[in-house]
């Protein structure tokens, strides 16, 4: 039986000389996801933001979208965002945080039940109060940098300085990344995308530490192989396992996105998204960025790419 | 490393098998399982959270500042009466402000006096079994020209706060259970917060009614002189106050005297009935012996002056005594439905609320799309299951069909420990699944492209399977401790839903790692006996 193979074996793909684009072309992409994200904003769910959100289904017939709008607006709660979600009698309805307090948060579920009638089967209702929200928002932060941290502190453990970093930087590339892709598509913001951060930081990771273990146990076993070269046999020799992974983790999280509801789709989007990143980052970004920062190589960065050199100092 | 010793087999199969008991109830109805699953097996089901099964996550918090104003305001009581003892001291000035009660005393030889009986109110914490470590709750200071403070303490407010929270969880407890939800859970969240989760709750709005009122129910003398149009005005005689009416009836306001006669406290029953006469709605309540005598004699010396029945500072109602009442049972009528009827009798019987409590966060959940969410999230894992095996079948062939029962067994490990741990299960919690379903057969890959290599390098097919898992093992094992820190941090972070996802996650990687490294070297190794391959066929 013929089995599927992604790719050759013994591929000798010379991706360290691709940094010579991929590098500017990720400093160019984090740029501008950085001006997107000033310019543009993030879309923050109530979950940051404080405010009403609600999920409601008509009873009888798809939902009338510019009748309900209109009587919400009539309401005067501020800014009142309506839209379908998923099927046709589905609404998704986004209330601005209210002045005054917890009290005048709680007033707008009854506001808009009193307008809307009771045709209505309400599915699902948030309200966070401002101090909530405040709350949240640090604890996203603090946790995307906690767990970077924790990790960084592991890498390093385990490995050696320079590969800490250079996970560091890949994983920082890829958030950055995903919040310009939000900032750019203006998707909604919220705790569970700060949730499928994690998880992408998870996954990069992953992905990037596999690729330092091979890279690694190569500088145990050929100690007097160039650097450039041991980057790229390393790659190559654990590309098929980079991409059957993303390939599988793919196919799973494609599934969730299809058929997983509308309630966790930007959830799915967001990792789908990191995955990709993620597994790029790990080639081109996480690999490459040795050559600049280990020692090895310091004050040699001109070295010939191909072939066997003797290494200088050889560290153990 | 291909070698297995019989008590090594033993145990992978019994985890396995273990697993599979551990999973069959939740297939049971919760009838079978009680009738007809044997009670020495595991009996547990799997928990939902709120998003699966609808429901309502309410975090309240106490209101500090409600709080403290009333505390400062009994304090303030305490201070007149402690003046006006025999011998009275003369004083002036008397009033809250801030976090502190101040009055100045008239007569600079009183001076010492009245700080004597201050300090009597300084009210010293219990401090646990050491106790007596001169910490108070408030703080008293002397000024020049006979001006006296009394201040909160950090200690004593903190006590105080904590206090009022517990009795909180308490008095909801209570009422949440006279409400029949199911298995609601009260819990504190730091400081000044409690966490009420109600699954399966079908009213949020009136759940949220009954926990949220203060339910401070007094009796008041009604001042029939008074002028209600001067008192509306902010003329108001001292120890007199201006009450709104919640009567739809009779939508008057009235002034009634500031002094409560008796208050829910003095209550020992209170029920939901009909009136004799009307049949309206009424609620009929029983007062406790000390509670009794007080009413028989306030009633007794005011037949014919009507008193006020006074629920949150909103009058129900302002019946005229008629008789004096010495039973100790009466009847507040207003303009209830049977449901307030009932309402406000669970809220008597569950007592008042020490301080005002706040939603800060709400989150309710349909039954109707917490089913939906269910039958979402188990299409997308099945066919994401299915769709993951065929990949790798179509990749690994024979090695790939190992890989495929090594990720049903670890499905069956997932649910297992979930259920186990009575961890709870969340929309994210799946889809965090199904990301382990992708995530899981990484191990497998790790180990098969390993052997692949070590093949092509001119090993034996023993030798070569055996390098792989070697060899993989510890980049298995550092690329799922990256995993798991991310997911640890999501742990402590998350709340609800989220922590759902990080719960499966992490258990995910740990029963991934069992199986990629146990069950399916098992399965290659008896393949290896069995057939005696002169080439790895992946």
């Amino acid at each position: 039986m013929r089995l599927l193979r992604l790719f050759p074996d013994d591929t000798r793909i010379p991706f360290m000389r691709w940094r010579k684009y991929s590098f500017p072309f990720s400093g160019i992409l984090s740029v501008l996801c950085f001006v997107a994200y000033l310019a543009f904003g993030m879309n923050t769910g109530i979950d940051f933001q404080g405010g009403t959100l609600m999920e409601i289904a008509t009873k009888s017939g798809p939902a009338n979208l510019s009748e309900i709008r209109e009587k919400l607006n009539n309401l005067g709660l501020g800014e009142v965002q309506v839209q379908e979600f998923g099927e046709a009698d589905t609404v998704l309805i986004r209330i601005v945080r209210q002045e005054g307090g917890d009290e005048a948060q709680q007033a707008v579920v009854g506001k808009v039940q009193a307008a809307l009638g009771t045709d209505i089967d309400y599915r699902r209702v948030e309200v966070v109060g401002p101090r909530v929200s405040g709350e949240l928002a640090q604890n996203g932060i603090v946790g995307v940098l906690l767990a970077l941290g924790a990790i960084m502190v592991y890498v390093w453990f385990r490995f050696e300085w320079q590969y800490s970093v250079g996970a560091v930087i890949a994983t920082l590339h890829d958030i950055v990344l995903t919040i310009g892709l939000f900032a750019v598509l203006q998707l909604e913001f919220n705790l569970s995308t700060i949730a499928a951060i994690l998880t992408i930081i998870g996954y990069s990771l992953n992905d990037t530490v596999v690729v330092y273990d091979r890279i690694r146990e190569m500088r145990r076993k050929y100690k007097r192989m160039h650097l450039v070269t041991m980057l790229d046999l390393a790659i190559n020799q654990t590309l098929s396992r980079t991409t059957l992974t993303a390939a599988t983790t793919l196919i799973a999280l494609l599934s969730l996105y299809i058929f997983g509801g509308e309630v966790i789709r930007s959830f799915t989007f967001a990792m789908l998204f990191g995955v990709v990143v993620g597994t790029y980052s790990s080639i081109f970004i996480a690999a490459p960025v040795l050559i600049f920062l280990d020692p090895q190589l310091a004050g040699d960065k001109s070295a010939a790419p191909e072939g066997e050199e003797p290494a200088a100092a050889k560290t153990a | 490393m291909l070698y297995f010793s019989r008590w090594k087999v033993t145990a992978i199969l019994g985890v396995i098998v273990l697993s599979l008991l551990v999973l069959v109830p939740n297939f049971l109805s919760a009838e079978r399982l009680r009738d007809s699953w044997p009670g020495w097996l595991p009996g547990r089901q799997i928990v939902l959270g709120l998003d699966l099964q609808g429901g309502v996550y309410l975090l309240y918090e106490v209101d500090t500042a409600d709080y403290k104003a009333k505390r400062l305001k009994t304090l303030e009581n305490d201070i007149r009466n402690a003046m006006r003892q025999d011998p009275r001291i003369g004083y002036t000035g008397l009033g809250v402000t801030g976090e502190t009660v101040q009055l100045r005393i008239r007569d600079a030889d009183r001076v010492a006096d009245a700080a004597t009986r201050l300090q009597g109110l300084v009210n010293p914490l219990n401090q646990g079994l050491i106790g007596g470590t001169g910490v108070t709750e408030f703080q008293f200071e002397q000024q020049a020209d006979g001006l006296l403070r009394m201040t909160f303490t950090d200690a004593g407010l903190g006590q105080r706060l904590a206090t009022v929270v517990d009795q909180s969880i308490e008095v909801i407890r209570r009422r949440v259970d006279e409400l029949g939800t199911t298995e609601p859970s009260i819990q504190r969240q730091g400081a000044e917060r409690i966490l009420v989760e109600a699954p399966g709750e079908k009213d949020p709005a009136r759940l949220k009614n009954i926990i949220g009122q203060t339910a401070q129910l007094t009796f008041h003398l009604v001042d029939v002189n008074a002028d209600i149009a001067e008192a509306q005005a902010g003329r108001i005689a001292p120890g007199s106050l201006l009450l709104e009416s919640l009567d739809d009836a009779n939508p008057r306001p009235y002034v009634v005297e500031e002094a409560p006669l008796l208050s829910g406290e003095d209550l020992v029953d209170a029920q939901a009935s009909f009136a004799s006469q009307t049949n309206e709605p009424v609620v009929s309540f029983r007062l406790s012996t000390g509670g009794s005598r007080k009413f028989a004699s306030v009633t007794t010396e005011n037949v014919g002056r009507p008193f006020a029945i006074v629920l949150d500072n909103k009058i129900i109602s302002a019946p005229v005594i008629r008789e004096p009442i010495t039973g100790g049972q009466g009847q507040i009528s207003g303009s209830f439905s049977v449901q307030s009827a009932n309402d406000l009798a669970v809220l008597l019987r569950a007592g008042a609320l020490p301080a005002r409590l706040s939603v800060i966060e709400e989150r309710t959940v349909g039954p109707g799309l917490g089913a939906d969410s269910i039958a979402a999230g188990e299409r997308a894992s099945v066919i994401g299951a299915i769709a993951v095996a065929l990949f790798m079948f179509a990749v690994y062939g024979l090695f790939g069909l190992f890989a495929n029962i090594a990720l049903i067994v670890n499905i069956v490990m997932i649910f297992a420990v979930l259920t186990l741990l009575q961890a709870t299960l969340t929309l994210p919690g799946i889809a965090g699944i199904v990301l382990t379903l992708g995530m899981a057969v990484d191990s497998n890959v790790l180990i098969y492209e390993r052997i692949r290599e070590e093949q092509r390098l001119g090993r034996s097919p023993i030798n070569a399977i055996d390098a792989g898992f070697q060899r993989a093992f510890g980049t298995i094992l550092d690329a799922n401790i990256t995993t798991l820190i991310a997911a640890g941090v999501l742990f402590q972070l998350g709340s609800g839903p989220v922590k759902g996802f990080a719960v499966t996650l992490t258990v995910g990687i740990i029963t991934t790692m069992f199986t990629a490294i146990t069950f399916t070297r098992l399965l290659i190794a008896y393949w290896v006996r069995r057939r005696r391959p002169t080439v790895v066929p992946i």
